[in-house]
């Protein structure tokens, strides 16, 4: 047989039909100029003018690091606040005069110079100067000599050696910004002058600034509290230590691991609610228990509309009835919840081997054993594995619940992303987010195996395989 | 009697009833542990809740009740509001279309390297794994809260958000679809010289394709959720206007627009089932 020959009597099986390719074209074209437009409406071609990589570096730098501010006022120089993060609460020393020298509690990273000057030394080897009338800075990377600011008549700042400035020194009219990298900063206003100094690590993530236990760390608080010498002589070691962690006023962890406590409530009473529910009312919706069509209808389109009207509305619904708080949740969640699970397990009933049943009846059982010995055993494996499916996809929906208003950890995130400062404890609350949902993840996986064998496919596919039995 | 039961026969019975006995140990203990869980929640909840369940439950139906009256008032130019919203509701249509899109582009490239059959290199498979295990369990919300801040308020920022999200979700489960196909036809593209591209092409997709597109219309059907509820916190589109209707208490334009989201919603489920139905091959 030739090439043509074989064309001719199997041309059903060798030629592809011109429809057909006409057809698979047509699908690409149309994908094609589906994306081209979705890219335009959609404004991702602006995305490089929106993206400002100062203000995103600021924020990665600001999820993992913390800095010291060090502010001087040009009208009373003498008064030098030196302060974690610039925050009024947790000055390392008030306002201090330098005649008076440092006092008690100061960073290792300041002293007094020669001349009465305030010198903070920086990671880089560089040192920042402050005197009564000019800043200096003095031995940083790329530049040997001293660079002077100072303020002109109008109140105006400006570079004494204006010769060679470095790149990273930016000189507009009302401001001067030092900024070689990331790590330090010095900016010269016509008011003040500030300087950050930023440091790796989240700082006083055990006990807070004014925390009894803070100059101890946490390791020696933690031998502190199995030793008999009281910190504070009215509680004892352990409690104090316990106390003051959760009451820590930087990262608030009793109320935030509070929570993250009510987001796993959330998701897992939803959960267990919305199966307590659908399991019993999914035989109901199931032709091969329920011989009543009427009832039958009612139940699917119940499910239907539970299900159709998405968690987001209940939600709303039920945080008017509730106000903000775990119930909303629960109840968004299970109502949900029931209509899903519902259908699913009344599709798994009717899908059962009747065989199994038959054997049970032959025995001389009643329906309800029939039902128990008969269809139970056969359908436990998915409704089990469904349960935990949903369990810890709830565990996720119970978080973005929680942002509309429900409370829990969701709340919380919210709260600290819209104030725009605390991108600290914005990282801390999603790593624990994300370890919660990672751990519910593993469990219910594990739990899945255990219960069913080595069951990887999704459940979609096991629905598909009963159905085709 | 018993007495005149064979030994062997006693000692089944006896092993019968200390097994019976064991299980119904163990169911007691289960159902004991899941009452106590829903106690300790609902103590949790009670304490955590602005109101009580006792006072709240009654109150269920205010809001409805609230929405039907208000859009009773409004009369007849009700459905003129659906008109008025349509773009909105495309507006996020498209925002999920095109997500689900990119996502699932991307989540095909991270199945490849992430199933065992189709790499060697087991280091390469745990990578991209843990990538994949990543951008799932982030939920959706946190990833677009934090863009939304970077970038301003825009689309743009929830779509990346559930591309990431898509990506992970439909990742691990192509994977596993990839993980469970047929290898015979694989090792019969290998042994005639076809390239690793040729095998993938001809041996891998060819069998996983139904189920691929299976999950990427359940996952659109999430995503439609997920870009209405990114809409809340100001990602634009339906989610955006129901916001602010409820917000300055709009009844009528509120159930408009559940309205709306409702029926979407139902019918892509319709859709979607009948999609996936005739798919596998399930037509009825």
């Amino acid at each position: 047989m030739n090439r043509s020959e074989i064309i001719k009597n199997y041309s059903d099986i060798v030629v592809t039909k011109f429809s057909s390719k006409m057809w698979s074209t047509f699908l690409v074209l149309g994908i094609i100029v589906y994306l081209i437009i979705a890219i335009l409406s959609l404004d991702i071609l602006q995305i490089h003018k929106k993206w400002s990589p100062e203000r995103a570096s600021l924020f990665a730098l600001d999820t993992y690091a913390h800095k010291d501010h060090v502010t001087m006022k040009w009208s009373e120089p003498d008064d030098i606040i030196i302060s974690f993060e610039g925050s009024r609460w947790s000055q390392y020393v008030g306002p201090y005069q330098k005649s008076d020298g440092l006092p008690e509690r100061y960073p290792e990273w300041t002293s007094i110079g020669p001349e009465g000057e305030t010198k903070i030394s920086f990671k880089n080897g560089g040192f920042a100067n402050l005197y009564d009338d000019k800043v200096t800075i003095e031995n940083w990377p790329d530049t040997k000599e001293t660079l002077v600011f100072r303020l002109d008549e109008q109140g105006k700042p400006y570079v004494e050696n204006v010769d060679n400035l470095p790149k990273w020194i930016r000189v507009t009219e009302n401001k001067i910004e030092v900024r070689p990298s990331l790590y330090e900063r010095v900016q010269v206003y016509s008011k003040k002058v500030e300087v950050h100094r930023y440091n790796l690590g989240w700082n006083y993530f055990w006990f807070d600034f004014d925390s009894p236990l803070e100059p101890y760390g946490i390791w020696n608080a933690i031998s502190l509290s199995f030793s008999g010498d009281r910190v504070d002589p009215n509680i004892s070691n352990f409690s104090l230590l316990i106390q003051e962690f959760l009451n820590n006023d930087m990262w608030h962890h009793g109320q935030i691991l509070w929570a993250l406590l009510e987001t796993i409530f959330m998701a897992l009473l939803g959960t267990l609610l919305a199966a307590l529910l659908g399991f019993p009312l999914a035989f109901f919706a199931a032709y091969n228990v329920t011989p009543f069509k009427f009832v039958r209808t009612i139940l699917r389109r119940l499910f239907d509309t539970l299900r159709g009207i998405d968690f987001l509305i209940w939600s709303l619904i039920f945080l008017r009835a509730f106000g903000p708080g775990p119930f909303t949740g629960i109840f968004a969640i299970a109502i949900t919840d029931t209509g899903t699970l519902g259908k699913l397990m009344s599709e798994a009933i009717e899908n059962t081997e009747e065989k199994q049943q038959e054997g049970v009846e032959s025995t001389g059982a009643n329906k309800t054993l029939q039902h128990r010995f008969g269809i139970i055993p056969q359908i436990l494996p998915i409704f089990i594995s469904q349960t935990l499916y949903y369990l810890e996809s709830n565990t996720r929906g119970a978080v973005i619940i929680g942002a509309m208003g429900a409370g829990g950890i969701g709340l919380q995130l919210l709260g600290a992303i819209n104030t725009g400062t605390s991108w600290e404890n914005v990282m801390y609350m999603s790593l624990l987010i994300l370890g919660v949902v990672i751990f519910m993840d593993t469990m219910s996986a594990k739990v899945r195996r255990a219960l069913i064998g080595d069951e990887t496919l999704g459940a979609e596919l096991q629905l598909a395989k009963m159905a085709k039995k | 009697m018993q007495s005149s039961l064979p030994e062997n026969l006693i000692k089944i019975e006896n092993n019968l009833k200390s097994l019976t006995r064991t299980r119904s140990i163990y169911s007691f203990l289960s159902i004991a542990a899941l009452i106590a869980v829903i106690y300790s929640g609902l103590i949790v909840a009670e304490t955590g809740n602005a109101t009580s369940i006792w006072v709240g439950l009654p109150k269920f139906f205010d809001y409805p009740v609230d929405l039907f009256v208000g859009s009773w008032e409004y009369g007849y130019r009700w459905n003129l509001l659906l008109l008025e919203y349509l773009p909105d509701l495309i507006s996020t249509i498209n925002m999920a279309l095109f997500s689900t899109a990119m996502g699932t582009l991307l989540a095909f490239f991270l199945s490849i390297f992430s199933s065992r059959n189709l790499i060697k290199s087991k280091t390469t498979v745990l990578i991209f794994r843990r990538i994949m295990d990543i951008c799932r369990s982030f939920p959706e919300l946190v990833i677009a809260l934090v863009l939304l801040y970077l970038l301003g308020k825009s689309a743009l920022p929830a779509v990346i958000a559930i591309i990431i999200h898509t990506a992970g979700a439909l990742g691990k489960l192509f994977s596993e679809a990839i993980e469970n196909v047929d290898k015979n036809p694989i090792e019969g593209l290998e042994s005639c010289g076809a390239s690793w591209f040729t095998r993938i092409r001809f041996g891998v997709v060819t069998q996983a394709l139904p189920l691929f597109l299976t999950y990427t219309i359940l996952r659109f059907e999430i995503n439609i959720r997920a870009s209405t509820i990114l809409g809340f916190v100001g990602a634009g589109g339906i989610g955006e206007q129901l916001y602010t209707n409820i917000q300055w208490k709009y009844e009528a334009d509120t159930i408009a627009i559940m309205f709306l989201l409702v029926s979407t919603i139902i019918a892509l489920d319709y859709l979607s089932s009948y999609w996936r139905k005739s798919l596998i091959g399930l037509k009825s």
